[in-house]
């Protein structure tokens, strides 16, 4: 990874707490049926944590990533998000949360196609009010924080999958947010390029920016600090991974087979 | 977001379905081309009625002497001999609005020219008589105020006259007799064609009104006074100074009624330039319709557009976009579909009218007005009819967007 502290920090490498919620619930209408997705969970984040959240399928984990990136409201209970209560926001006023304090990574990657890799990193700086300028300097640094400089050019067909995530990282980084949320970031990569993947969110990590992702894999979440773990719509564990797997150095134990296909 | 990169993806976004984009826009291309055609030819419509009116002369008023009555049967116009040459001359020095007059005598009779004869109408008239009806001589002269004054037994022949009496000789400086007085030609006048009625208006052998009066004429009084006012806005003030002058000169109380009548022009030219405005709007209303279809397709495509694109919407908003950022960029397609098509159809309609006018010999003008009106009416169409799908994307909710398949 390039320069540290290329992109300025929003908050202190440690203290301050980001997220704090507390008895959150959210009941979706199926038709008829009321699906309960979240039954009182209450979690708080501080600055720095690397977060990963993790359960079965229909465990709420998504759901709770939903709430947490302002993309969906809780029915019942409070969401601080550096101190705004989310909940007693307008619709405009979420949409300004997610431009400026939240960077969404998704598991499909959710690229715009037929758009350059530049622009799609560029994409939240359009509702700024930054000047063009100012914006295609912040995008090309974000492509070069995660490794992809060299092909701010290629539109996301031109791309791989890790490089395609690399973008939409990239793109979760360009407004200097507080916290990243990523989604099942890895669910749609081979192993070699999750890897790759976590490294970048580790060396994030590492230059202090908040990072929470959902994932299924034990692996995945074997790179994170702390691991958090929904049953049911409910918070069953919550524990420090004391020594979290070096994503780096375990890249470099791996065969370089996928080489030639990355090149290509 | 600013303005340049709304629009350059809305042409990015319009680029990606070109045949799909262009066929809404034709829409709207037929719709604008249509509406600046048909207004247009409804212009050239009306300036050819204007042009026809106007060649029964401009501005012109007719005084005609009074009826007469007996008992209780009334004999009809001109029956008494009301209008006097003096009449036409006071009217000349008295009346400001009068530009020119032409007192009238008509006679007719079989014309012979050598060997040839013509049995035509013989018009007496001033010498300002071409003025008044704005008509040419085409070769030769026209006789002057001393031919009228000397009552000079001079002609000027129409060019139906001059064609049946002259047909391979030059009609100038020869002499003609109207029923055995003799005339000499000394113009021919050019071809004016027929009137409304269909009257061959080249019929005709034009005198001074004296000599007609003096050696043609049965009855030795003026049949009518031929006037021109000023300019059009000077007709009716012209009237009323005729009018008033007359009632003055014939002693007239102010309970009687005239002993003259006064027509004029304009009722008729007012009337059919009215009726051509009428066909214009309506034409243009026609046309418009098309323009309507055309919004309707905009809407239709924005709409399949919008629900296309749910998964972009999604990620704009996730990544902050605001409901207007989202409401702008599709209004801004729709307005860019909508003003493309309006400019291409201007340029096809202004292309078009000329097309037409060289092709029918049909005057047609297009006016910087219509223009306007059409590209307004894009922009508006353009505005309409992408509010309703712009609307319906900017209120999709972010999750629901993102998750769409």
């Amino acid at each position: 990874m390039s320069t540290a502290g290329a992109m300025p920090q929003q908050s202190e490498t440690t203290g301050g707490t980001i997220i704090q919620i507390e008895h959150l619930h959210k009941i979706y209408m199926l038709g008829e049926v009321e699906v309960h997705a979240l039954r009182g969970v209450s979690l708080s984040v501080s600055a720095g944590e690397f977060v990963a959240i993790m359960g079965a399928s229909g465990s709420g984990k998504s759901t709770f990533m939903n709430v947490l990136g302002c993309l969906d409201k809780p029915t019942k209970g409070t969401y601080l998000l550096e101190g705004i209560d989310v909940g007693q926001l307008s619709r405009d006023e979420l949409a300004t949360i997610r431009n400026n304090k939240i960077g969404f990574v998704f598991q499909g990657f959710n690229l715009l196609s037929r758009t350059s890799a530049l622009e799609n990193a560029e994409l939240p700086l359009f509702y700024t009010s930054l000047s063009p300028k100012v914006r295609k300097e912040r995008a090309i640094e974000a492509l070069n924080l995660v490794g992809l400089g060299d092909r701010i050019d290629h539109y996301p067909n031109q791309l791989s999958g890790g490089q395609q995530q690399r973008v939409a990282i990239a793109r979760a980084l360009v407004n200097t947010p507080s916290i990243i949320l990523a989604d099942e970031p890895t669910g749609n990569l081979d192993s070699r390029t999750s890897v790759e993947v976590m490294e970048i969110f580790q060396s994030l990590n590492e230059k202090g920016i908040t990072v929470v992702l959902v994932t299924h894999e034990p692996d995945i979440a074997d790179y994170t600090k702390r691991q958090v773990i929904f049953r049911d719509g409910k918070i069953r564990s919550d524990r420090t991974n004391e020594k979290p797997k070096n994503a780096a150095e375990f890249r470099r134990t791996l065969p370089e087979i996928d080489a030639e296909e990355e090149a290509a | 977001m600013n303005i340049t990169n709304i629009l350059i993806s809305a042409f990015r976004a319009l680029q990606r379905n070109k045949m799909r984009s262009f066929l809404t826009m034709l829409g709207i291309i037929i719709g604008v081309g249509a509406v600046i055609a048909m207004l247009a030819i409804g212009q050239g419509a009306e300036y050819s009625v204007q042009q026809q009116i106007s060649s029964l002369g401009t501005n012109i008023l007719m005084v005609f002497p009074g009826s007469s009555q007996q008992g209780g049967i009334r004999m009809g116009a001109g029956t008494v001999t009301t209008l006097t040459e003096e009449d036409a001359n006071a009217i000349a020095r008295e009346c400001p609005a009068v530009a020119y007059i032409s007192p009238g005598a008509r006679s007719g009779g079989q014309v012979i020219a050598g060997n040839l004869n013509w049995a035509t109408s013989i018009e007496g008239t001033s010498a300002d008589y071409l003025e008044i009806r704005k008509w040419k001589v085409e070769y030769g002269d026209f006789y002057t105020d001393q031919d009228v004054k000397a009552a000079s037994k001079v002609c000027v022949l129409g060019r139906t006259v001059a064609d049946n009496l002259f047909p391979d000789s030059d009609p100038i400086d020869q002499n003609i007799r109207i029923r055995n007085v003799p005339f000499k030609v000394i113009g021919v006048l050019a071809r004016k064609g027929q009137n409304a009625m269909g009257q061959d208006q080249d019929d005709i052998i034009l005198a001074p009104y004296t000599t007609v009066l003096r050696r043609l004429s049965y009855s030795p009084n003026i049949r009518y006074v031929l006037v021109s006012a000023v300019s059009a806005a000077d007709i009716p003030v012209a009237q009323k100074q005729i009018e008033e002058l007359l009632r003055m000169r014939h002693k007239i109380n102010s309970y009687e009624s005239d002993d003259f009548t006064i027509r004029n022009q304009t009722d008729i030219a007012t009337m059919a330039t009215a009726t051509t405005q009428i066909m214009t709007i309506l034409l243009a209303s026609i046309a418009s319709v098309s323009l309507l279809v055309g919004g309707i397709g905009i809407m239709n495509i924005m709409l399949v557009s919008v629900t296309e694109r749910t998964r972009e919407i999604g990620i704009r908003m996730s990544v902050g976009a605001r409901e207007r950022d989202i409401l702008t960029q599709f209004l801004i397609e729709a307005l860019v579909l909508s003003l493309m098509g309006g400019i291409i159809g201007i340029i096809l309609g202004v292309s078009g009218s000329q097309v037409i006018s060289s092709l029918a010999h049909w005057p047609t003008f297009v006016t910087v007005f219509s223009i306007l009106l059409s590209f307004g009416f894009s922009f508006a169409i353009g505005i309409f009819f992408g509010f309703y799908p712009a609307r319906k994307a900017s209120r999709l909710n972010p999750i629901d967007a993102l998750r769409y398949e």
